[in-house]
């Protein structure tokens, strides 16, 4: 009985080490990010072993959050529409709303949308799934018998969601470019003609990529590096959890604060780069 | 491979370890041998460190200081790669069973072989059930873990542990939760392996019955370190005051 009080009150003790200043645990969690996902990239080669694997996450993933897209893409596209469309009117200027909601959707509100919704509800969903794996012993069960858990665990889940972002993010451009429509209409007095003919005028084709306009390949590069950075995220807290299911708690919460921040902050710089450099 | 020049020595050697965990010291120059094609159990108090101990014979956990080898291999020298190598000559059954919870009983019993060796389909097939008839769950292959008892989860764990036909076993409490005609039929299972295939086996184990039937050697830890080392029958008969008092026969 004594051994067991003890062990008790040891154990917050010891799984809890001296704090370092918070720049550098920043640093280091991010550190060990990159290491992740480069240590991952390098089994590429594994993808079509591992393909069975990869459709099932990106399968599940898409089930997971295609109704969410739909409705937030479209209700997006909405509020784009009347914001924007309120202030044209007052300039004479209403015919250009198609424009301005496909611009919007493709580069910015797409990837930036379907990333949120993503990390959410499957960057969570994998934290908790890798982390509660690492609190029952099952990744040290993987070490012992010599498999490779970034070829089995972390490469499926970054390859599906890395293809799976893109195409949730031209699901929600298509929906929110509709849902502008249906704003211009019926607020706004613009006819589905006039609001289409200037939003496909708007994602004009570059002759770049298969031909893609840029203003969509911009939001779909953007919708790739989303999705590897919230699997990257999510594996790299969920396999190094440690505490119980209080330590799971944790690991999906910093999963999902961090992948959000992100998302913002990767954002600008792809803008940035994209448009500017 | 350098693995060959001791080939004749102990498979597993600890020498003075320790190993602490914060402030709390598990291990306190703990030292014992495990010799080729011999069966040691480990019996202790709840929480000594029984655990820990052969975490640190399968590479899972470092020592702070002395020395572990495996297969004449001191174990936190090795390179990643031998590591692999060296694990797939041995086989773990963990205390909880650690069965991958997104993988049903058959596939976590096949995985080591999907993921290690090229065999076909029919064969793995073969090989998984041979071994889930070994410890006496046919017909679990399409069960989920989530789906059957810690004492069938156990026994997975045993079936998955045997599936590379492993030379080094450590069992972690392989009776804990089975009733005992199993536990016996395991304890028999033990036994056949060590006598049949010169198995060698690291025995974490509480139950006297299944210690008498499948240990060589017993080894009682407590207090960081290896108190007594014997066979059964003396460590049972032993006078050691810690363990009459372990074992409730204190009478003075
Ligand atoms: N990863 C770890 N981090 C911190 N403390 C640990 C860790 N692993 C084990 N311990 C501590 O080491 C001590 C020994 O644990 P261990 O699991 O080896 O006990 P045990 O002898 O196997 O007990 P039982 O018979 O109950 O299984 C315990 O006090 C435990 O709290
Ligand atoms: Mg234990």
């Amino acid at each position: 009985m004594a051994e067991a009080t003890e062990i008790r009150a040891e154990e917050p003790a010891a799984t809890s080490p001296p704090r370092d200043p918070a720049i550098l645990t920043f640093l280091r969690s991010e550190g060990e990010r990159i290491e992740l996902l480069l240590r991952t990239l390098r089994r590429l080669g594994h993808t079509p072993s591992r393909s069975k694997l990869i459709y099932e996450q990106m399968f599940l993933s898409g089930i997971q959050t295609l109704h969410v897209v739909l409705l937030v893409g479209l209700f997006i596209g909405m509020i784009v529409s009347l914001q924007t469309g309120i202030e044209l009117a007052k300039l004479g200027q209403q015919d250009q709303i198609g424009t301005i909601v496909a611009i919007s959707m493709a580069r910015e509100m797409g990837p930036f949308i379907t990333g949120t919704i993503l990390t959410a509800t499957v960057g969570s969903a994998i934290a908790a799934e890798l982390g509660t794996m690492s609190v029952s012993n099952e990744l040290d069960a993987l070490e012992v018998m010599s498999v490779d858990r970034l070829s089995l665990l972390v490469l499926p889940r970054l390859v599906g969601l890395a293809l799976i972002a893109p195409l949730l993010t031209l699901v929600c451009d298509t929906v929110g470019i509709i849902g502008g429509a249906f704003v211009a209409q019926a607020q706004l007095n613009v006819g589905y003609e006039m609001y289409m003919t200037s939003a496909i005028d708007a994602l004009r084709p570059t002759g770049f990529l298969f031909n893609l306009p840029k203003d969509l390949y911009a939001g779909l590069i953007k919708a790739v590096v989303f999705g590897g950075m919230i699997a990257t995220v999510a594996c790299n807290e969920g396999l190094k959890t440690t505490g119980g299911a209080l330590g799971v708690g944790r690991s999906t919460r910093a999963a999902v604060r961090d992948s959000i921040i992100g998302i913002i902050v990767l954002n600008y710089f792809m803008t940035w780069f994209m448009y500017q450099a | 491979m350098t693995t060959q020049a001791t080939e004749g020595g102990p498979v597993i050697r600890f020498n003075e370890v320790c190993k602490r965990f914060g402030e709390k010291v598990v291990l306190d120059g703990f030292s014992m041998e495990l010799a080729r094609g011999k069966t040691l159990s480990i019996m202790g108090p709840s929480g000594v460190g029984k655990s820990v101990t052969l975490k640190h014979a399968i590479g899972l956990l470092t020592a702070d200081s002395g020395s572990v080898e495996v297969f004449g291999r001191e174990i936190s020298e090795v390179s990643t790669p031998e590591l692999a190598e060296m694990r797939k000559r041995m086989g773990y059954v963990f205390q909880e069973g650690a069965l991958i919870n997104w993988l049903s009983v058959g596939e976590n019993v096949a995985l080591p072989l999907r993921e290690n060796t090229d065999l076909e389909e029919d064969e793995l097939r073969a090989r998984v059930e041979e071994r889930l008839r070994l410890v006496h769950i046919p017909d679990a292959w399409d069960l989920m873990p989530s789906e059957i008892s810690g004492g069938m989860k156990k026994r997975v764990g045993i079936a998955r542990a045997l599936i590379t036909d492993p030379e080094l076993i450590l069992y972690d409490e392989p009776n804990a939760g089975l009733d005992p005609e199993i536990a016996r039929s395991i304890n028999a299972l033990i036994r056949e392996l060590q006598e049949g295939l010169g198995v060698s086996s690291l025995v974490v184990e509480h139950r006297i019955d299944c210690i008498k039937t499948v240990s060589d050697e017993v080894l009682f830890l407590d207090g960081g370190k290896a108190l007594v080392q014997a066979k059964p029958e003396e460590f049972f008969h032993s006078n050691h005051p810690r363990l009459a008092r372990f074992f409730g026969k204190e009478s003075a």
